[in-house]
């Protein structure tokens, strides 16, 4: 117990320069805007005097590192700022759309892992088959289909053509649960796609390392069957690299579900994010940024906790 | 298992000229030389758009709106009654500059950065590598969006900030070679002789560091189509009247239930070239790393 506390312990400490770093790269976005920084967050029709207050008020007058001081406090109590169009909170835009993104990234994660993975182990099993060569193209293929395109075609034959799916829009999952699923089924699959491919991949080339190995060949002539070397000794081994290969697709997930959220017309934190953008809404583009970041490192600190504590090479050796 | 039979062949045949070696290269990966063949030819038609444009790009033919392919327009045209394929042609050029001025901001910053941080070891590699870390950890196109918010919409500034959100990829791998490099009995030895350390990274870090980060550059350029694509398509790159394929998609997208023919042709230029530069990459990972050639 106290060993894993250790653990516990040290892996946050890996973690808080990532997380202090992450924060002032957020803080940083602001000081790439070109002019003062205090005309861009006031927007273009604000006052003279606004300018002023704005200017005092985030510490513009102050050194960079007391601004960043302020604007760390600021965020770390829950306030990220006013949009400058809606004037609504920056944390309440994105507590409205954050679990409509979630609902689309989690959905596609758990349909790229159901297919991702067995077709990574198909291939690697048969090796050098047709069905191998079938699995390695179509990842290639995956890999290099612009995701948005895939979700255009989607839309247009499973919404538009034949009415299975709500074209736009997302349902509240704990209110409307059938509503939200299959309000997110066709962006949840043009997601799922690349992460499909990448995984298939990642599975297909890690276990066939592993077979290849000289113990397999021993354990075969100890006259284990096929499958139970592939579930004891085979997908065992790739299963911390591959847990470790799911939490870093979280940051390509959200990265996608920016652009699969402007074809859907999904009301999720990635088209607030672009809409915000384009509009100079600097704050809420901090804010968005900010969340997703946080989200991502986190949960990959948890997958780095999880594969320590099933490593026991990992649990050892702290 | 063939490379096992070809092994004892290569060892038998030490001397070859350049120009054989590329031939028999040539002829033992097709995807290779397909993938390069096509790539050249976009270049061609890039420089060419003018003389083989069947239209201006931004020429209007106001009878024809959302017209579908017929002889004078062979894709058809677009919301504007402009030709889709003379788009298409002048929308390559747009592609291919992003695609490679992302790259290229990546590597001016990501490679110098990785060696001196494998260099330069100790604490500073300690806290650069979080702040690569830190970097890593932001969804890329989202971080794009907001760099480029930042900086001004626009082809150019979306791609330097798509190369921004690159770097850190290179520089992380830079690193880990350079790493490796250092320790070597060479490098040593150069030392030795008196070398100075810029000599050392010029002449003995970067060369040997330098192979996995050609592979991953090419499959960068891929990468970096897409994100091309993708930001357009948001209307944060490329601004209208330029052709670029994600900002056709973008418009047909609009137009989807009158006319949806309009979004395939653009998709497959996106597809085909991404394929192609993947396809690059992936044949000099196994042309340039012996121990890939087992699988």
């Amino acid at each position: 117990m106290n060993k894993l506390w250790r653990l516990l312990g040290r892996r946050l400490l890996q973690f808080l320069p990532i997380l202090v770093f992450a924060t002032f790269v957020v803080f940083g976005l602001l000081q790439l805007v070109p002019g003062d920084p205090a005309l861009s967050l006031a927007g273009d029709y604000a006052s003279t005097q606004r300018i002023a207050e704005i200017r005092h008020e985030y510490g513009f007058d102050q050194p960079l590192v007391v601004q960043y001081g302020i604007w760390l406090w600021h965020a770390m109590h829950g306030n990220l700022g006013l949009s400058l169009f809606s004037s609504e909170p920056v944390t309440q835009l994105i507590e409205d759309r954050l679990p409509n993104t979630i609902m689309v990234a989690v959905y596609a994660l758990v349909v790229a892992s159901a297919i991702g993975i067995p077709l990574g182990v198909l291939a690697a099993t048969r090796s050098g088959s047709k069905i191998d060569s079938f699995v390695t193209s179509t990842a290639s293929m995956g890999v290099a289909l612009p995701s948005f395109w895939l979700a255009m075609i989607l839309a247009l034959q499973f919404s538009l053509y034949r009415h299975w799916f709500p074209t736009t829009g997302a349902a509240d999952f704990f209110t409307d649960p059938a509503g939200a699923i299959s309000h997110a089924t066709l962006p949840a699959i043009a997601l799922a796609v690349g992460v499909v491919a990448t995984l298939a991949r990642q599975v297909r080339s890690d276990l066939l390392e592993v077979l290849n190995q000289q113990y397999m060949r021993t354990l075969r002539a100890k006259g284990l069957s096929n499958g139970a070397i592939l579930w004891k000794h085979g997908l065992r081994n790739v299963s911390a690299t591959l847990l470790t290969l799911t939490g870093l697709q979280v940051n390509r997930l959200f990265s996608g579900a920016v652009v699969i959220e402007a074809v859907f017309a999904i009301p999720g934190v990635g088209s607030l994010v672009s809409y915000s953008a384009i509009n100079k809404d600097f704050p809420v583009v901090q804010g968005v940024v900010l969340v997703l970041v946080l989200i991502v490192i986190s949960v990959n600190l948890f997958v780095d906790i999880i594969t320590a504590l099933l490593d026991p090479r990992v649990t050892a050796s702290t | 298992m063939t490379a096992i039979a070809q092994k004892p062949a290569m060892v038998a045949v030490p001397r070859r000229s350049r120009a054989s070696r590329f031939l028999r290269w040539m002829r033992s990966d097709i995807r290779a030389v397909l993938s390069i063949g096509f790539l050249l030819l976009l270049v061609l038609v890039s420089f060419a758009a003018p003389v083989i444009a069947p239209y201006p790009p931004n020429d209007q033919n106001v009878s024809l709106l959302l017209a579908p392919p017929d002889a004078q327009h062979w894709l058809g045209t677009d919301d504007l009654s402009r030709d889709v394929l003379s788009r298409l042609i002048y929308g390559a050029p747009n592609s291919l500059y992003a695609s490679f001025l992302a790259v290229f901001v990546a590597v001016l910053l990501g490679v110098p950065a990785g060696l001196v941080i494998g260099f330069v070891g100790g604490w500073f590699d300690e806290v650069a590598s979080r702040f690569i870390d830190a970097l890593l950890s932001f969804p890329p196109i989202v971080l794009a969006i907001a760099v480029t918010g930042a900086l001004g919409i626009g082809l150019t500034n979306a791609m330097l900030a798509v190369g921004f959100t690159f770097a850190p990829f290179l520089a992380r791998l830079v690193r880990a070679q350079t790493l490796v490099v250092k320790s070597a009995l060479y490098v040593d030895a150069s030392r030795g002789f008196g070398a100075s350390t810029p000599h050392i990274i010029w002449r003995h870090i970067l060369p040997n560091a330098i192979q996995p980060v050609i592979v991953q550059v090419t499959l960068a350029l891929a990468v970096a189509l897409l994100a091309e694509a993708a930001l357009s398509f948001l209307s944060l790159g490329v601004q209208p009247p330029s052709a670029s394929w994600g900002g056709m998609l973008a418009r047909a997208y609009n137009y989807i239930e009158i006319a949806p023919e309009q979004m395939y042709a653009p998709g497959m230029a996106i597809l085909l070239t991404a394929l192609a530069f993947n396809a690059l990459g992936e044949s000099m990972r196994v042309a340039l790393d012996p121990t890939m050639k087992r699988r």
